[in-house]
């Protein structure tokens, strides 16, 4: 990108400001910025969780389970808790109340006090004085198990199990959730195809590997429990803590500290959070817990594996006329959001292409191992793979042009799916024009071992239903103006996509002031109105139009004040600039707090119900009031000898409504294309013989900085109507089409599939010797299991009034 | 956040004095060079000797000296930084220096040495895992236990030879000097190794490598391929060295070592002896490739699996020969 | 007592042996600017300077060090200036969540140092052993690139 840009000196201490790019209709809203905070991320002032230090702090460490499946006979503390410098040990029978991140999941135990269900699973905890004295007291600890049979596969999970099931509540075997959905006659548009075409494909787990370890700090006085953690989601945590510790909510403060990397891996209240609070309350001395990568790796809440098979009948003229999808989700051994997740593999394929008819069959297990949750992109790239290697083949089928087929079925903005989703603003169409014009997809060179992939995706602006049913705002921002500055307060947690920022840059834009001039009180239950959360790329549009309400409001009672004060009509005021018409900025807040006594603005929001049609088991999940829509093409060398891929550039076009700060969302964008590249090469959180396989940075592969391609990006900017000044999401959008655009790509290079990822160099030999012997040129799952799935429920067409967008 | 157990570290004055120090505290004891490979292996707790015994600061450990015939001899403590930067012995042995430049990452190289890497630990992924882990999986041979947990009916210990210098320095028919209680003595590198993953270096009580001497190119041309996931960081899944003398294209003298096939580096002798008096074509090549890649025996503890390892034991094996057989030849300076 | 050089001031502390130079700068300096992914060499988070050089700082005992200036990223600002890869890196948001920022950092400043006019190459291959989630790299390269061009006094 910018290379070439001149050098610009800026000292420190000065706020970030200037900027470039833009539109000229704005004062910061669209300018090329660095990030408010990035001053103290680049001189290391930041401080994060495990930076914090309280005096007389304890330090707690997690013993955890060394089995995957047993049952807890009885724990002996004893000789831990007497050793020197131990000041408490706990277990599960202390917090029997049982948590999870959604309602519907509420089965976790902070420490394991029955049974243990995978490797990893905390089952006690030690403060002591000091870490390691911690670490050697949790030796001490013994533990009697009775050893029961572990349930390590999706397969076995829906046998009858050996011993009894993971989660006693469990139907058929070690099902978690089952879905069945109908839209429209899905026998009648297969019936009506001219060709019908069946695929199995599978996506490997994966872990979010955030380079920040988990932590978290208790303090608990005065009868008032205060909770810093390196969480996406302070107000799940404080729910959480709230039930587990019977603690009135408003008892309890949790704090977001500045984040390290999330990736959705610090969504759901954690033992470790809640361990350090009991500690903190039984002790009366701050208590801390900062998790070891490996810890990390067992807390997991990362990318389910999912086997995947999809039917599709198109017409000669590659119209769809109807798709059956049935997905396998591998959840590990707790519910974390997996219920929504396993609705998430099935509820967007419908939000890229227009299906006149779909069935979905998702089927959610547990099995013991580590738990799965969301990661970047919720459930969403595993469908997206499956769905757009599908259609390459089907457009070989038909002897069609892969791009030609998917822009035969494309969604049309401002239109209704097949499963009630509303889509407004919707740039598919341009994204896939402008990454094919960068990248010359089309024209490409054709040689073997060279190959291109083209995929486009799309992603949600933000659940539509909140994450435990209530009518309540999904976001709220209260804004304080005084003599004594601008104060934001707002629940929304920065875990380094820049939300801090985005929140600056709105409200600066309608006070019109610097972004500097913006305090941001963010992420903190105690003094922040309430926000859900970072996940499923929902702070911009939520937090973003909440922030923009309140601002809009006290911009009304500035300019009222000071046309006041000076004798003008508010019409004739213009506010920017640091001047509100005629008066300074500060001169106008004198003026309001003159006339109105103490000033303050609220601004909240909640999706409009008009944003899904349709009522079903399920129809919480996929509704959001935007979708964003990517198109990638990869352009790769696979070496037809040794199965090595380097991957020489990647193009990638996203639909972003508006760049709010162009600096932000290409660090999105990058770092969505980034991890979008290991997921298909490297990523794997693989298991053997019950145990994790790569529980560390250098086994759990990721690409380097020498492993990375160049990475051309083309920023769409059609704003949304409801979009913060038209913003839409990026933060996990632009990894969907990335996956598929690989596979596709090493497919153009050599002539066979990999129906599987990560793609290793000996899934493309095995496939290239299949090749080679006559047999099927492919490597991937054979067969989809038999599944219970219950009769479909048929959901109704949305009928044409609700409809009307 | 992982922590050392307790030790004391001494910091010997001399190589004599180390020799007596580890000699005094015995098998509670061991050397520290730069510690990349010993301090991650002490955190999880896979070692944990109570007395470190630093080398890193004696200055004969560091001396670097070229003789008139071209041969090199490099202190054990010197960084592998170090030898990456040195043109000169990039000039002499380039094969050498490519192998020192492959080793994990800039910072490790830094402070990881010329000596740590040749006596690097075998590495095993049933073994370099935490404590926690080896609890729940159950001790092996290398940890005081019964059994192999990757060859369970195995007697002996097979974790991998993953020094990716020591192919090389075989390849290259290198010499080590070792000082020790009974003094000093100069021993082929390849004799340094043993094939046993639990027992890995030939080295005995208190004895320390001091230097490693690279003989004058005198002809020799040499090159190391080295097989891994990624660009950096990776310990390598198979490493091919290849020494190869070659007048008016014909084949004079060649050795082929391979690296982390096997618990020491691999020499094969026999493969590579119908190569001299040849010319080194590429059906050659291919045949020694092949040959390689059928005497390697790659077991599934290491990244990816051993099936492709084993297989591109060819690709490298015949990489290193091109790579070989192209480079320059270093003058006599 | 330990005593050591860090950003230009002393330090006196006492210190266990099995104190890591990255404990050592957290736990008893209060510099917790150096941060820790992984504590085991393979995440680069720690990474510091010793006497210009990268090390790790998970991997340094403190006996190990001599005399050695240590550098951390609470040293690379001068004064109140900033070090144009500070500057390069707010300015293309090669920092995201921040936490390998202290790392890659140092990595460049090292690779600046020695190598005034690196090509984008070499720049990746002086940060590979710097692991960064957010970023993808693509903005932490050009960064680098676009610190080069800085001014040389700047430096
Ligand atoms: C993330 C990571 C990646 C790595 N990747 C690679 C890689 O790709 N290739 C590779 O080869 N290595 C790799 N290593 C291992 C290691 O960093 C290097 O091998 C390094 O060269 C070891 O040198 P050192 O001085 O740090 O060894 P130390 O840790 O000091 O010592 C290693 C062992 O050798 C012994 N020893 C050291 N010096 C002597 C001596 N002079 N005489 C007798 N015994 C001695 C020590 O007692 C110890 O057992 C990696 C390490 C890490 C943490
Ligand atoms: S090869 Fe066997 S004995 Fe050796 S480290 Fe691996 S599991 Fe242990
Ligand atoms: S903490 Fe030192 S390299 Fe990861
Ligand atoms: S900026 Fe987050 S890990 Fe690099």
């Amino acid at each position: 990108m910018s290379t070439s840009r001149e050098w610009v000196g800026r000292r420190l201490g000065t706020v970030p400001g200037g900027g470039e790019d833009g539109d000229g209709a704005f004062q910061v809203v669209g300018k090329a910025m660095p990030r408010v905070d990035a001053v103290s991320k680049v001189t290391g002032a930041t401080v994060y969780a495990d930076d914090l230090s309280f005096p007389g702090t304890l330090h707690c460490v997690l013993l955890r389970s060394p089995l995957p499946h047993a049952r807890i006979r009885c724990i002996d503390v004893q000789e831990a808790a007497g050793l020197p410098d131990v000041v408490a040990v706990l277990t599960g029978a202390a917090m029997p109340t049982r948590f999870g991140v959604s309602p519907s999941s509420e089965e976790e135990q902070a420490l394991a006090a029955d049974k243990v269900r995978y490797v990893g699973e905390p089952v006690a905890a030690v403060a002591a004085r000091d870490e390691a004295t911690a670490r050697e007291a949790c030796k001490m600890i013994q533990v009697d198990y009775e050893l029961l049979e572990p349930v390590t596969s999706i397969d076995q999970a829906l046998e009858v199990p050996m011993d009894e099931p993971i989660h006693a509540a469990s139907k058929d075997g070690n099902v978690h959730r089952l879905a069945s959905l109908e839209f429209g006659d899905v026998d009648e548009g297969f019936a009506a195809s001219d060709h019908v075409r069946e695929d199995v494909f599978f996506y490997e787990g994966s872990n979010h590997l955030a380079m920040e370890e988990h932590s978290a700090t208790a303090i608990f006085s005065d009868g008032q429990l205060t909770v810093w953690s390196s969480t996406q989601s302070p107000h799940s945590v404080h729910r959480a803590l709230s039930s587990v510790l019977g603690l009135p909510m408003r008892r309890v403060r949790v704090v977001a500290t500045p984040h390290g990397g999330g990736f959705g891996g610090k969504v759901d209240p954690c033992s470790h959070e809640i361990v350090v609070a009991k500690l903190a309350m039984i002790t009366g001395r701050p208590v801390k817990c900062t998790l070891t990568r490996e810890e990390v790796f067992y807390n997991h809440r990362g990318r389910h594996p999912v086997l995947m098979w999809v039917r599709t009948g198109v017409t000669q003229d590659g119209r769809i006329r109807a798709m059956h999808f049935r997905t396998a989700l591998d959840g590990g051994a707790h519910a974390s959001l997996g219920a929504a997740t396993t609705y998430y593999t099935g509820a967007l394929q419908p939000a890229t292409y227009d299906l006149p008819a779909y069935r979905f069959e998702g089927c959610r297990v547990f099995t013991n191992k580590a738990p799965c949750g969301p990661k970047r992109g919720h459930g969403t790239p595993q469908p997206r793979f499956a769905l757009e290697l599908h259609l390459d083949k089907l457009a070989e089928d038909l002897g069609m042009d892969p791009v030609e087929l998917r822009r035969r079925n494309y969604v049309r903005p401002n239109s209704r799916t097949v499963n009630g989703l509303r889509i407004t603003s919707c740039a598919i169409e341009k994204v896939t024009d402008e990454v094919l014009a960068a990248s010359g997809f089309s024209r490409r060179e054709r040689r073997d071992g060279h190959g291109q992939g083209f995929a486009v995706s799309a992603y949600l602006c933000g659940a539509g239903t909140p994450m435990y049913l209530n009518r309540m705002p999904h976001s709220e921002v209260s804004l304080k103006v005084d003599r004594g500055g601008v104060t934001v307060f707002c629940g929304a947690t920065d875990i380094g996509q820049g939300s801090d920022t985005v929140l600056a840059t709105l409200v600066a834009e309608e006070l019109g002031l610097e972004r500097g001039d913006v305090r941001l009180v963010t992420g903190d239950t105690g003094l922040t109105p309430v926000d859900l959360g970072s996940y499923s790329s929902r702070v911009t549009f939520m937090a973003g139009n909440a922030a923009i309400e309140a601002a809009r409001k006290m911009r009304a009672t500035l300019v009222a004040a000071a046309a006041e004060h000076s004798g003008s009509r508010p019409a004739e005021m213009t506010v920017a600039g640091g001047k509100i018409g005629p008066l300074s900025f500060e001169q106008a807040v004198a003026a309001a707090e003159e006339r109105y006594g103490t000033l303050g603005s609220v601004g909240s929001y909640a999706p409009p119900p008009s944003i899904s049609a349709s009522k079903y088991r399920g129809s919480a999940v996929g509704p959001s009031p935007a979708f964003s829509y990517s198109a990638a093409v990869v352009d790769l060398d696979a070496d037809r000898v040794s199965g090595e891929v380097r991957v020489n550039k990647v193009w990638i076009a996203h639909d972003i409504g508006r760049a709010l700060n162009p600096v932000l969302v290409r660090g999105q964008v990058e770092g969505g294309v980034y991890m979008g590249l290991g997921e298909a090469l490297m990523e794997a959180q693989a298991y053997r013989n019950g145990l994790l396989h790569h529980p560390s940075v250098l086994e759990y592969k990721t690409p380097l900085s020498s492993d990375m391609p160049e990475i051309e990006q083309l920023l769409v900017e059609q704003p949304d109507p409801e979009g913060p000044y038209g913003a839409k999401e990026v933060g996990q959008g632009p990894l969907l089409p990335v996956v598929p655009a690989v596979v596709s790509a090493i497919h153009d290079a050599l002539g066979v599939w990999v129906d599987e990822v990560p793609v290793t160099p000996e899934k493309i030999l095995r496939a290239l010797d299949a090749h080679a012997k006559g047999s099927d040129p492919r490597t991937g799952p054979r067969s989809f299991p038999e599944i219970p799935y219950p009769p479909c429920e048929k959901v109704a067409l949305p009928d044409a009034a609700s409809a009307t967008l | 956040m992982l922590r050392l157990p307790r030790f004391s570290y001494l910091r010997p004055a001399s190589v004599a004095e180390a020799v007596a120090m580890l000699a005094d505290h015995g098998d509670r004891s061991s050397v520290i060079a730069g510690g990349t490979d010993l301090l991650p292996k002490m955190k999880r707790r896979q070692v944990q000797p109570t007395v470190l015994v630093g080398i890193a600061h004696l200055e004969a450990l560091s001396h670097r000296e070229t003789t008139a015939s071209g041969a090199v001899e490099i202190g054990a403590s010197r960084t592998l930084t170090s030898v990456l930067k040195d043109a000169e012995l990039a000039h002499h042995q380039p094969g050498y220096a490519q192998a020192a430049g492959l080793v994990s990452s800039p910072a490790l190289r830094n402070t990881g040495t010329v000596g740590g890497n040749l006596c690097v630990d075998t590495r095993c992924n049933y073994y370099d895992m935490s404590e926690e882990w080896r609890t729940a999986s159950g001790s092996c041979l290398k940890t005081g236990g019964e059994l192999c947990r990757l060859a369970p009916s195995s007697p002996r210990c097979w974790a991998i030879s993953s020094s990716d210098t020591a192919p090389i320095a075989v390849a290259l028919g290198a010499t080590a000097v070792v000082a020790g209680p009974e003094g000093e003595r100069e021993v082929p590198v390849a004799s340094l190794y043993r094939d046993d993953g639990n027992a890995h270096l030939a080295l005995g009580r208190g004895e320390i490598l001091t230097r490693l001497r690279l003989p004058a190119p005198d002809g020799w041309r040499s090159s190391y391929v080295k097989l891994r996931r990624r660009s950096s960081m990776d310990f390598p899944l198979a490493g091919a060295a290849v020494a190869l003398k070659i007048d008016r294209g014909v084949v004079e003298g060649c050795r082929l070592v391979l690296g982390a096939v096997a618990s020491q580096p691999v020499e094969l002798s026999d493969l590579v002896h119908g190569l001299v008096g040849q010319p080194l074509d590429e059906e050659a090549i291919e045949e020694v490739a092949s040959g390689a890649s059928r005497l390697a025996k790659p077991l599934d503890n290491a990244d990816l699996s051993y099936v492709w390892r084993k297989r591109m034991v060819k690709e490298i094996v015949a990489r290193a020969f091109r790579q070989a057989a192209t480079s320059e030849v270093a003058a006599v300076p | 007592m330990l005593r050591l050089r860090v950003n230009g001031e002393t330090y006196e502390t006492l210190t266990e042996s099995n104190e890591t130079l990255l404990e050592i700068l957290r736990e008893r300096l209060g510099l917790t600017g150096t941060k820790h992914g992984c504590e085991l060499g393979e995440c680069g988070a720690c990474t510091v300077l010793l006497d210009g050089t990268p090390v790790l700082a998970c991997l340094v005992l403190p006996d190990q060090i001599d005399d050695a200036e240590v550098t951390t990223v609470e040293g690379l600002a001068d004064g109140s200036v900033l070090h144009p890869l500070q500057e390069a890196f707010m300015a293309l948001g090669a920092s995201q969540c921040g936490y390998c920022t202290a790392g890659m950092l140092l990595s460049a400043k090292a690779l600046l140092d020695e190598q005034p006019d690196p090509t984008r190459e070499e720049i990746r291959a002086a940060l590979a052993g710097n692991v960064c989630r957010c970023t993808g790299y693509a903005s932490i390269v050009d960064a680098v690139a676009l610190a080069a061009k800085a001014p040389k006094g700047a430096r």
